[in-house]
């Protein structure tokens, strides 16, 4: 493979989590901090030298790279030296699977592998964030700072911190009971991506980052490394079921366009079809987890031509089953079944369930929001104004707010 | 999750501290950027001028008109801002917390979500 003059900068990207892998699973976790560091040493050598001396097999010269610098990092610093020795104590394996560590472990290993050390629950969900963008997506500090809207120094700082706090925790990640509890706050880490994604973009200009975009990938990562766990497949069905709608989801001032009054044939069609097929394999059988729940919801509104041919009625038994399986601890997931429960049961019913739902939840975004719809569609206009009014308020989305206030102004200009 | 921390500034009050207290609302300014900075919340802080200096340019009849003094008088005006970005709002009220001026009697901190922002080419 000859990366060319230009040092292909989607093959370092591709390979500085595999050579970071490599190095953690060598030194052990608690040296996260210096093996990253390492690895950013020996990238920097490859577009210094590739250009003139291309090397025959790119992964291996990184790594060797990497492992030198690692040493030399090592070796300058007497206090890691110190932290070095104890750390052979920690150097046990971190996420092999109960069949032991492969020296030899794959790429889809590594990926998950660091996912779970930048994903760990100690960190704050921005470090998890910016950390697994910068050692799993291979994402620069400069892109990550642009993808997130902060200063590089900033982004610079979030990442040297975090790393610290790995090295401080030695590695160690914590004793989960099951693969579902060590696998959730990465799955949730990939999933909060996607939603900032939609949130921070909305009505602006395309970035050269797309954060959207790194959420798929690595969440393609995840799923190359665990093929058959179904909340793997469910999260990336749902991504690509929720990426699907991206054209359709903004009018051309920039307001959010709602799921019942999106042109659904300017969806994605390749998105939407990868999402039913991983949806279609992965139900049989499996249990119904949060994410592969939502992927089964998002697949019916795909499958549909518009809101009125659209099962409802299964809609809403998901949305029931959803709200068992999380412990009926998210309200937003309760707002999700009353909009389906108004489709079933009739808007009465629904806006008797809002009531309650405001009762336990005051202040809950959106209910407002759909407390409007539901009764403009009833022709009680006065008090559909309020709650939009009262909606546009309270959402802190700004195309959320451009489209409230635009449902404002066709209310009171019929 | 980006918030806006505005400083409702008194200059009555301001002047009424001691010098040891205004020393220590300097100080705990530069802890406090240091602090944000340290933990990577950090985005950005501006101090403003005095309201006397401000213009406003306001619609008389559809056509910008430019006046001086502030938009509104009041006894308490913006001084400043700091711009961080926190993982919730727990966090940020937090901060707020550790500025100096919300431990004076008559100052304020006020807290708000940011809805939007392009801070330009990063």
């Amino acid at each position: 493979m000859n990366p060319g003059p230009a040092v292909g900068e989607d093959l370092l990207r591709e390979l500085a989590p595999q050579v970071l892998a490599r190095l953690v699973r060598t030194h052990g976790a608690g040296q996260f901090d210096v093996c990253e560091d390492a690895v950013q040493d020996a990238l920097l050598a490859a577009y210094r030298q590739w250009p003139a001396d291309p090397p025959s097999d790119p992964l291996a010269w990184l790594v060797t790279t990497a492992r030198r610098r690692y040493v030399d990092r090592v070796r300058v610093d007497s206090r890691r030296r110190e932290r070095e020795a104890r750390g052979a104590l920690l150097a046990h394996p971190l996420s092999t699977p109960p069949d032991g560590a492969d020296p030899d472990a794959s790429p889809a290993d590594d990926s998950l592998l660091l996912l779970q050390l930048c994903c760990h629950p100690a960190l704050a969900r921005p470090a998890q964030v910016a950390l697994t963008l910068r050692a799993v997506a291979g994402l620069t500090t400069a892109q990550i700072a642009n993808v997130l809207q902060l200063p590089e120094a900033t982004v610079a700082q979030r990442i040297t911190r975090a790393k610290r706090r790995l090295a401080e925790l030695g590695g160690d990640l914590p004793r989960p009971r099951d693969a579902a509890e060590r696998l959730s706050p990465v799955l949730d880490v990939l999933y909060v991506m996607l939603t900032e994604a939609h949130h921070t973009t909305s009505g602006t200009p395309a970035r050269d980052t797309d954060l959207a975009a790194e959420a798929i990938h690595l969440a393609r990562l995840l799923r190359r490394a665990l093929p058959n766990d179904p909340e793997v497949s469910g999260l990336l069905a749902l991504m690509l079921l929720t990426a699907s709608r991206g054209p359709a989801r903004q009018a051309d001032d920039g307001s959010l366009v709602p799921l019942d009054e999106q042109d659904r044939t300017r969806w994605d069609q390749t998105l939407v079809r990868g999402g039913v097929a991983l949806v279609e394999a992965t139900v049989p059988g499996a249990a119904p987890g949060p994410y592969l729940l939502q992927a089964c919801i998002a697949a019916l509104h795909a499958e549909a031509a518009d809101t009125a041919s659209t099962d409802w009625p299964e809609i809403l038994a998901l949305y029931g089953v959803l709200e068992v399986v999380t412990g009926r601890r998210n309200p937003t997931i309760a707002l999700n079944r009353i909009v389906a429960e108004a489709q079933v049961l009739g808007d009465d019913a629904a806006l008797a369930s809002l009531d309650d739902l405001e009762r336990q939840h005051p202040g809950l975004p959106r209910l407002d929001a759909v407390r409007a719809h539901l009764l403009e569609r009833q022709g009680r206009t006065a008090e559909a104004a309020d709650a939009y009014r009262h909606a546009a308020r309270a959402t802190r989305n700004l195309a959320e707010q451009q489209y409230l206030q635009r449902r404002l102004r066709t209310l009171r200009t019929p | 999750m980006k918030y806006l921390i505005l400083m409702q500034i008194n200059p009555t009050v301001l002047e009424q501290l001691t010098p040891e207290q205004s020393k220590l609302v300097q100080d705990g300014h530069e802890a406090f950027m240091a602090h944000i900075k340290e933990r990577g919340e950090f985005v950005g802080t501006q101090a403003l001028a005095d309201p006397s200096q401000s213009k406003v340019v306001r619609s008389v009849a559809g056509t910008p008109q430019t006046s001086d003094g502030p938009f509104a008088e009041a006894k308490e005006f913006l001084g400043g801002f700091y711009l961080v970005d926190v993982e919730d709002e727990a966090r940020v009220l937090e901060l707020a917390r550790m500025i100096p001026d919300t431990s004076i009697d008559g100052l304020a901190v006020e807290v708000r979500p940011v809805m939007f922002s392009d801070l330009g080419d990063l």
